[in-house]
């Protein structure tokens, strides 16, 4: 009698939950699993199956292998540097100093901005008819702009995100700052380690898990960003910004009145970060430490 | 001991090269919402003549006091509500023993490896079907439960004792009873976090706005923000002064809740 009063009990308070989770996360993976072997008129309405072998025709297709590419580039790049950033300022300010309170809000500062207001005021900073970057940089940065040139698009993208996120890296790197203990730096220091030694052999390993967290976020971020590109770029020029998120979504994509499609890049995706985080946490569980 | 000095001068010094390096794009921002129009062209590093034209110019076109309107209602909703559902959800995988407990809680876990950018295509259908576009239900309600929430708050439930449990059962307390006089006011510091994080997080959201939106009206600060760029992109100061309008409330609310956020964003990390 308890046991079934428990039950329904459990039931009502999982209900909540676990319709929206059902309606909104799982049923919407499984039917775009369906829809990514069909083919839909643009009203993305009536649709009718054009076999599995779509999901391999899409993965084959040069778009989605460009757009792959720039994805994996776009982490790539802002990953490393965001975290070292990061990392790099967190222990910078992990001093008892005077004023460090202001620095550290500072650093916190980008924590604040969405991704349309980071966006935004890099799109101004890195405007060549206002000039506050073009003017000092010169070259391409005048004309066409770095978000014009083909070559630095993505780059300059790249700038925009790692400033966007530097905020979130600082603030969780601090905190775990905090948790080291003082007396393994001081028998570092008595063992003649130097500021790099203690850093290699303290800070890091005791970090691991930290700097595990802050990856994987990072990460998924990266593989999802959409805002930046739909703002900054518009997925060009020439497609050298078009991820595999602004080809389903971006306004000038090719897929964009083509449901199946975008179902099965959306797929492809998902698929992407389930590889992505299972080869993250593996190297990670080998190697990371945790505190004793 | 005098390395030492020029040690913490040199420190100084790069503290507060970086500092600026950092606040660089906010100060340019800054400088160029408090001009008027065309004074942004020159000199742009240069504060003045000031002026709260642009500010305003940017608040009539952006039709911004409604998107902040339209953002702080679903920011609110969400929060509330998902602070609701996981805690419940939390409750039952912390203290009720029930059939298919394991498989339920797999569900849960599995959610978390799906990418909301993979679910959108689907899920706009479903909010199209819903008669949902254009509408507080459309852009709330996908959100109001999560994984992650549950997590958090459970995170904390384990930790207290079963004996816990018991004792107040002796007392005549009941589920919903203990719940709400003994586990709820201890996870208070988590709920907290919990809350200032998918407040955000709904603050933040722009892909979802922008695909479930088609009327200006239902703008969110973020889809808004989009609307002001793409309209005025000959008047980049003035989108600028938007960003600014956008950014102040959510800046003050951070400096307000810091210590909530930094457990917020740190939960993910001592999470076993």
């Amino acid at each position: 009698m308890r046991r079934l009063r428990e039950s329904i009990v459990a039931l009502v308070m999982l209900a909540p939950s676990l319709v929206v989770l059902g309606v909104f996360v799982i049923y919407p993976l499984g039917r775009a699993v369906v829809l990514g072997q069909q083919r839909c008129d643009p009203s993305g309405r009536t649709c009718e199956s054009n076999g599995w072998d779509q999901y391999v025709d899409v993965f084959r297709s040069n778009e989605f292998q460009d757009a792959l590419w720039v994805t994996l580039k776009f982490a790539l790049i802002t990953v490393p540097i965001g975290l070292a950033l990061g990392v790099g300022l967190a222990v910078l300010a992990d001093k008892h100093l005077r004023g460090i309170g202001v620095f550290r809000t500072i650093f916190s500062s980008t924590v604040a901005t969405s991704v349309a207001v980071a966006s935004l005021m890099w799109l101004f900073l890195l405007n060549p008819a206002v000039g506050v970057l073009a003017d000092w940089i010169g070259g391409v940065a005048k004309e066409p702009g770095l978000l014009r040139d083909p070559d630095t698009a993505l780059w300059a993208v790249s700038a925009t995100s790692v400033w966007a996120n530097l905020g979130f890296t600082f603030i969780v790197v601090t905190a775990a700052l905090q948790g080291v203990p003082r007396e393994l730096y001081e028998s570092a220091y008595v063992d003649g380690a130097n500021g790099w030694g203690r850093f290699v052999n303290v800070t890091v390993p005791m970090l691991g898990p930290t700097l595990l967290f802050v990856t994987v976020v990072l990460t998924s971020r990266a593989f999802q960003a959409y805002g930046e590109f739909d703002l900054l770029t518009g997925g060009g020029p020439q497609g050298r910004t078009t991820t595999l998120t602004y080809l389903i979504y971006g306004n000038n994509s090719i897929v964009k009145s083509q449901e199946g499609l975008k179902a099965a890049v959306a797929v492809l995706l998902f698929l992407l970060l389930l590889i992505v985080s299972a080869v993250q946490f593996r190297m990670v569980s080998r190697r990371v430490h945790y505190g004793n | 001991m005098e390395t030492r000095g020029l040690r913490l001068v040199g420190r100084y010094v790069l503290l507060v090269a970086l500092a600026f390096v950092v606040l660089f794009p906010i100060y340019v921002a800054l400088v160029a919402a408090f001009k008027p129009g065309n004074e942004v062209f020159k000199d742009p590093l240069v504060p003045g003549p000031f002026t709260l034209d642009t500010i305003t110019d940017a608040w009539e076109q952006g039709n911004l006091g409604r998107a902040l309107t339209n953002s702080a209602v679903v920011a609110v909703i969400v929060t509330v509500l998902q602070v609701v559902t996981s805690v419940l959800a939390a409750y039952a995988f912390s203290f009720l023993r029930f059939p298919g407990r394991s498989i339920v809680f797999g569900i849960f876990v599995a959610t978390l490896l799906i990418p909301f950018e993979a679910t959108v295509v689907v899920n706009r259908r479903t909010i199209e079907d819903l008669g949902w576009l254009n509408s507080f239900q459309g852009l709330a309600v996908p959100f109001v439960a999560t994984a992650f929430g549950t997590f958090l708050i459970r995170q904390v439930f384990v930790t207290l004792p079963t004996d816990m449990r018991d004792a107040a059962r002796m007392d005549g307390l009941g589920h919903w009873g203990f719940l709400r006089e003994v586990a709820l006011p201890l996870v208070r510091p988590s709920v907290g976090a919990l809350a200032l994080f998918s407040f955000l997080a709904t603050w933040n959201q722009y892909l979802w706005p922008t695909v479930i939106t088609t009327e200006q009206d239902w703008n969110t600060v973020q889809s808004g923000l989009r609307a002001l760029a793409q309209a005025n992109l000959d008047q980049p100061n003035l989108v600028i002064a938007g960003t600014i309008i956008v950014a102040v409330p959510i800046f003050v609310i951070l400096l307000v809740f810091q210590k909530q956020l930094v457990r917020g964003l740190t939960a993910g990390a001592v999470k076993g």
